[in-house]
């Protein structure tokens, strides 16, 4: 490949190589956009219309009132569940962002006995499968007395549970030199503001791409508010989703407008913090599911 | 050498950062595990205490019929699913390596369905199989195949779950393209004075470089399709006929519908357990195959 590349090739030559690879492109454009154009379209159309077959890919005449319809929907506050999405994901994020790179401290730049010990045992709970914790995690918000509140939601995350995230910025925090340190430290600044004024300032990137995973797994969580709540009032927007069904029959139409506005500020998110989010996939290899 | 007194000012700086998730992993992590473990030889129908019945769980579980065919539907998504996912998400990273203008696009648009909320995707993909209206029958019918009932139909469930998670792979693709673009130029170079065509380059360069990417990719994507819940659980609840009961949808049922936590426990050890050899086997199995560079 690299040895004839720029080599003496026909221009005809070159020109078929590079029609091909974008003809491939675009088929597996296709592919992807499908489903997606499948569910904006569905979004605009007229109600009724979603049952026809052979479907009409392209909305005639296009309306918007799925989407007032789907947030006026009776017995369903949409703007309720949006904001308990909300209160979820900012809340559980912050703790995230702030007690994991805390720990990460802790493991990255002070040399204390024990350290090794407990940094593995953090590591092995990346093993741990969610369905062990769901039980026993179930059982002790019970005797809390946490059931039907949104706190099992938001309280584990303040103390540090995903050891993924510990994990992803222990390791950025150790590419920083160290003489940062010995240098505030004889200045007479603590540890505490070493993390929080020397340390957090500089690590952008591995925040950005932490925030970004727990935003999108918070926002997208539904086993977890399916198994906590019950009211609803407590509803999030994954859960909210699930009663546009019903024995009786799917409005796909409002279905879709309000899958497509529970979707819109993640994509304004991915669109606007696009860099973190890929460097963090290459850090570590998994995305935030 | 350091005083004993700076060490032990480290120790107890080290254990103040660290307490968060100290006190985090004992109370949310070790704690409910420990709790699990005893609950598993307990009958505990939640409202009222457990009450310890020995091996009853065990005994109910080696003559559960459901627990083998949630097994089975488990390991039948799992093992066609999974390398269904890895073959896919390589091919389109390939594509995504093209040095073409305007692949940055590409590479966004390809990885779009994968930040779709689960559930907005479980939706959107039971109204694309919708036996009646549904858009995939509508493709199948220019190529005069008949519709089919998709996730309605037992023989077509599992595949049609297959199908869906293979719309979302773009972690794995974005994994794969890393490691694309991290394939040293000399080596393609040898290979093509050696005479080696595309295909050939392919087979002898990029996949042994790539190797330890396919093995993360597996093993990552085996423990997370062993956990399947959510698609089953709005689209087919385990119907039909029980053949998208998988065993996390079962350990649900059992936990939060009938009220038996303490099978239900055992249940979640056994998978637990289950995912463990699995991953073992694979380190294992990954001396073999998986080639790593010696720097």
């Amino acid at each position: 490949m690299g040895v004839l590349r720029g080599g003496m090739r026909p221009f005809s030559s070159a020109l078929a190589s590079n029609t091909v690879r974008y003809a491939l492109l675009i088929f597996g454009g296709v592919i992807c956009f499908i489903p997606l154009g499948w569910m904006l379209s569905t979004s605009l159309k007229m109600p009724g219309t979603e049952f026809i077959f052979p479907p009409n890919l392209i909305p005639r005449p296009v309306v918007w009132s799925n989407y007032i319809d789907a947030v006026t929907r009776p017995g369903h506050p949409f703007f309720l569940y949006t904001r308990n999405s909300v209160v979820i994901t900012l809340t559980a994020t912050l703790g995230t962002v702030l007690t994991s790179s805390f720990v990460a401290f802790g493991f990255a730049r002070i040399r204390f006995r024990g350290r090794d010990f407990w940094f593995i045992i953090l590591l092995s709970t990346l093993m741990l499968p969610d369905v062990v914790r769901l039980i026993p995690s179930f059982i002790l918000f019970r005797i809390l007395g946490w059931i039907d509140t949104l706190l099992p939601l938001i309280v584990p995350f303040w103390f540090g549970v995903n050891a993924f995230y510990v994990f992803l910025i222990r390791q950025y925090f150790r590419t920083i030199p160290l003489e940062l340190d010995e240098a505030a430290l004889m200045d007479g600044a603590t540890y505490v503001r070493i993390y929080w004024q020397v340390v957090l300032p500089i690590s952008g990137p591995v925040l950005g791409a932490v925030t970004i995973f727990s935003v999108l797994s918070h926002w997208n969580d539904f086993l977890g508010p399916l198994i906590y709540t019950n009211s609803v009032d407590l509803r999030t927007l994954a859960l909210g989703l699930r009663f546009f069904m019903s024995r009786t029959g799917t409005d796909w139409n409002q279905l879709m407008a309000a899958s497509i506005l529970m979707l819109a500020p993640i994509l304004a998110l991915f669109f606007s913090m696009q860099r973190y989010f890929i460097r963090g996939i290459h850090m570590t290899g998994f995305g935030g599911r | 050498m350091l005083g004993t007194r700076t060490q032990l000012r480290r120790d107890v700086l080290g254990y103040m950062f660290i307490a968060p998730w100290l006190v985090g992993f004992i109370v949310f992590t070790a704690g409910p595990m420990v709790g699990l473990v005893y609950l598993a030889f307990t009958r505990y129908p939640v409202l009222s205490p457990p009450t310890f019945n020995g091996l009853d769980n065990l005994d109910r579980m080696l003559g559960d019929r459901f627990f083998t065919i949630s097994l089975w539907n488990t390991a039948y998504f799992t093992f066609l699913g999974v390398p269904a996912q890895v073959v896919w998400a390589l091919m389109l990273a390939l594509l995504l390596n093209m040095r073409v203008h305007g692949v940055n696009l590409f590479r966004t648009l390809y990885y779009l369905p994968t930040i779709i909320p689960g559930v907005a995707s479980v939706f959107l993909w039971m109204y694309i199989f919708n036996p009646d209206y549904g858009l995939a029958n509508y493709i199948l019918s220019f190529f005069g195949i008949p519709g089919q009932a998709w996730l309605w139909d037992p023989e077509l469930s599992k595949p049609s779950l297959i199908i869906m998670e293979l719309w979302r792979v773009g972690t794995m693709m974005v994994v794969f393209l890393a490691g694309l673009q991290g394939v040293p130029q000399s080596l393609y170079d040898a290979a093509a004075i050696d005479g080696a065509g595309r295909i050939a380059q392919f087979r002898h360069v990029t996949v042994p470089m790539i190797t330890p990417l396919i093995f993360f990719n597996l093993v990552v994507g085996i423990i997370s399709s062993f956990q399947i819940f959510t698609a089953a659980y709005i689209a087919t609840q385990g119907g039909p006929v029980h053949t998208t009961l998988f065993y996390v949808l079962f350990v649900y049922r059992h936990a939060f519908e009938n009220l038996r936590m303490g099978y239900a426990s055992l249940l979640a050890w056994v998978l637990f357990f289950i995912i463990l050899v699995f991953t073992l086997v694979q380190f294992r199995m990954a001396r073999i195959w998986v080639f790593y560079e010696v720097e």
